[in-house]
């Protein structure tokens, strides 16, 4: 199954990337290579196999619900590259 | 007094600080003048550390690490200037242990490659070989190690990320068991296979640091306490244990002559030390492993890497657009050529009407590999194969195949997917370049990895000091 232009512009709009037009064509041309490759778990016939998600068998891991101290607001924002205040600034939508 | 750190192990600095041979500082200036020396051909550093914070043996991280107050990139660009307000659980653990820190190491940007070349700063060079890749993505924290610019260092493994560059530049890495080392802190790639392990130049070493940061953390709920203490390995043979040579692991496409000489020659020595070494093997593991990896590692990256959106923290692209103007130019921009493939491409293996024949069949296959795995275990204590298919490859030579780039990983995937530990020590050189050996044993076998690890590095005697620094 080849990826056309078309789907490469979706996942990039879904994955929120702007891509060059230089990009385009050279993820389209690698994309399918790769898929071509990692396709290749199609060739297995899986229907009765759980999947697993996880390697480690844990489930159900509790933590106490207690307060604890967390970062400051200074700290939160530190790395902000733009802010008002508390608050994260971003342009508006 | 001079140190000589291309030959001194962490455990021998330990000593000699014991004894007051040595000040922690004096150690610390040792290895600054080493990399003061060195780095500037290899470029296994990505900044340094003046600050002597801790009187024990200093250590370097890999730059997904977060130290509070120094710059934390994951080698992306997207990150740079970005310094974390807290430290994440393993630089926690090193610091109650007194290591001071020596500097951030290179790496694939997000641990994205195989050669470290995918770095928005720059690639490492390999120590044997400056016009050689270091293996990756820890290829900086490798290449640290064994040109002496420091003693030990924490890597991360996600496919093969802390065996493949440990093989390729001649030290000892570690793959822990998945849920021992906390990732607390740690800059995400595909959480349901990244793993944080040591790389050091002897087996005792790597148990040593091994024991320093293993462990439950509460601040990460998918880590379990360890069954057993860490234990340092004295032993000098391999008698009572046996050990799997998988077929496929062993003889697959690319392997080369010169890796399985050198592989066959370490699997005779262990056969003299006394281990019971047999044929096995791992029928669907290592052809599915790297379809497997390939759909399920971009997966998890494409959710992973969402937050890098230019609000909370790091770059923001210049733009007089919207909001959305903004995260896309922020993320084209910030992002390297790697960490946008993997993101299409997980993004693509997510999306509706595909989920199901690439996500969830990937997740399926992983079932018949850990199943694989397993199996095996009932009969060997170990599995043994070549870390790497190839030596060190020239610079530049893979960076326009992706897919080649993919195939370096192709014998630590199995193991990795299944979520066993695996430890790489190098057993001989193949045209004057490292060969590394992988051990594989089931889940929390850290022990019996160390054991049978330290007994053939004595046997094997490998010269960890690159020949062109000797």
């Amino acid at each position: 199954m080849a990826i056309t232009r078309d789907e490469v512009l979706h996942v990039a709009a879904l994955a929120r990337l702007e891509l060059l037009d230089e990009e385009i064509e050279r993820f389209q041309e690698q994309l399918n290579a790769i898929l071509e490759a990692v396709g290749k778990v199609a060739e297995l016939d899986l229907s009765d196999v759980a999947p697993t998600a996880h390697p480690l068998d844990v489930a159900n891991v509790w933590a106490d619900d207690e307060p604890r101290p967390c970062l400051s607001v200074d700290e939160a924002l530190a790395n902000a590259p733009d802010r008002e205040g508390a608050l994260f600034r971003v342009p508006a939508s | 007094m001079t140190l000589d750190t291309l030959r001194l192990t962490a455990e021998d600095a330990g000593a000699m600080l014991e004894r007051g041979d040595v000040s922690a500082a004096e150690l610390h200036a040792a290895y600054r003048a080493a990399i003061d020396e060195r780095d500037p051909q290899l470029h296994a550093y990505l900044r340094t550390v003046d600050e002597v914070e801790g009187d024990g043996v200093p250590i370097a991280y890999k730059d997904l690490i977060s130290t509070r107050g120094v710059e934390t990139t994951a080698a992306s660009k997207i990150l740079a200037g970005y310094k974390p307000v807290f430290d994440a659980t393993v630089a926690s653990r090193c610091k109650e242990a007194g290591l001071p820190l020596l500097g951030k190491t290179n790496m694939d940007e997000f641990a994205m490659g195989s050669s470290t070349e995918n770095s928005g700063f720059g690639p490492t060079s390999n120590p044997w070989d400056p016009e050689r890749v270091p293996g990756g993505s820890s290829g900086g924290s490798t290449a640290a190690v064994a040109a002496g610019m420091a003693p030990w260092a924490l890597g991360s493994d996600t496919g093969g990320s802390i065996k493949q560059p440990a093989a390729l530049c001649g030290v000892v890495g570690l793959r822990p068991t998945y849920g021992t080392v906390s990732r607390y802190g740690i800059v995400a790639f595909a959480s349901s296979l990244d793993q944080i392990g040591p790389v050091t130049k002897t087996v005792r070493d790597c148990a040593l640091l091994y024991r320093t940061i293993a462990g439950r953390d509460p601040c990460d709920s998918t880590t379990v306490e360890l069954p057993k203490p860490v234990e340092l390995p004295d032993a000098e043979d391999l008698k009572g244990l046996r050990i799997g040579i998988p077929k496929e692991l062993n003889e697959a496409e690319g392997i080369e002559p010169g890796v399985t000489e050198q592989i066959n020659a370490a699997l005779e020595r262990a056969r003299e030390l006394g281990a019971e070494v047999e044929d096995c093997s791992l029928p669907r593991s290592v052809d599915f492993g790297l379809p497997c990896y390939y759909l399920i590692a971009p997966s998890e990256a494409s959710s992973n890497l969402a937050r890098y959106d230019g609000v909370r923290y790091g770059f923001r692209a210049e733009s007089d657009g919207d909001i959305r103007t903004m995260y896309a130019r922020t993320r084209d921009e910030g992002f390297g050529d790697e960490p946008k493939r993997r993101i299409m491409l997980g993004t693509y293996a997510l999306s509706a009407g595909y989920y199901e024949a690439f996500y969830g069949q990937a997740q399926k296959v992983r079932t018949l590999i850990k199943r694989e795995h397993d199996e095996l275990f009932e009969r060997f204590d170990l599995l043994a194969s070549p870390t790497s298919p190839t030596v060190a490859f020239p610079l530049g030579s893979r960076t326009e195949n992706p897919l080649a780039m993919y195939l370096a990983d192709v014998l630590t995937i199995p193991s990795n997917m299944a979520g066993m530990p695996g430890l790489s020590i190098p057993c001989g050189l193949s045209e004057g370049l490292p060969v590394g050996l992988q051990l594989v044993g089931p889940q929390f076998s850290e022990n019996t990895l160390f054991r049978a690890g330290h007994a053939l590095e004595r046997a094997l005697e490998f010269d960890f000091v690159p020949e062109r620094y000797r």
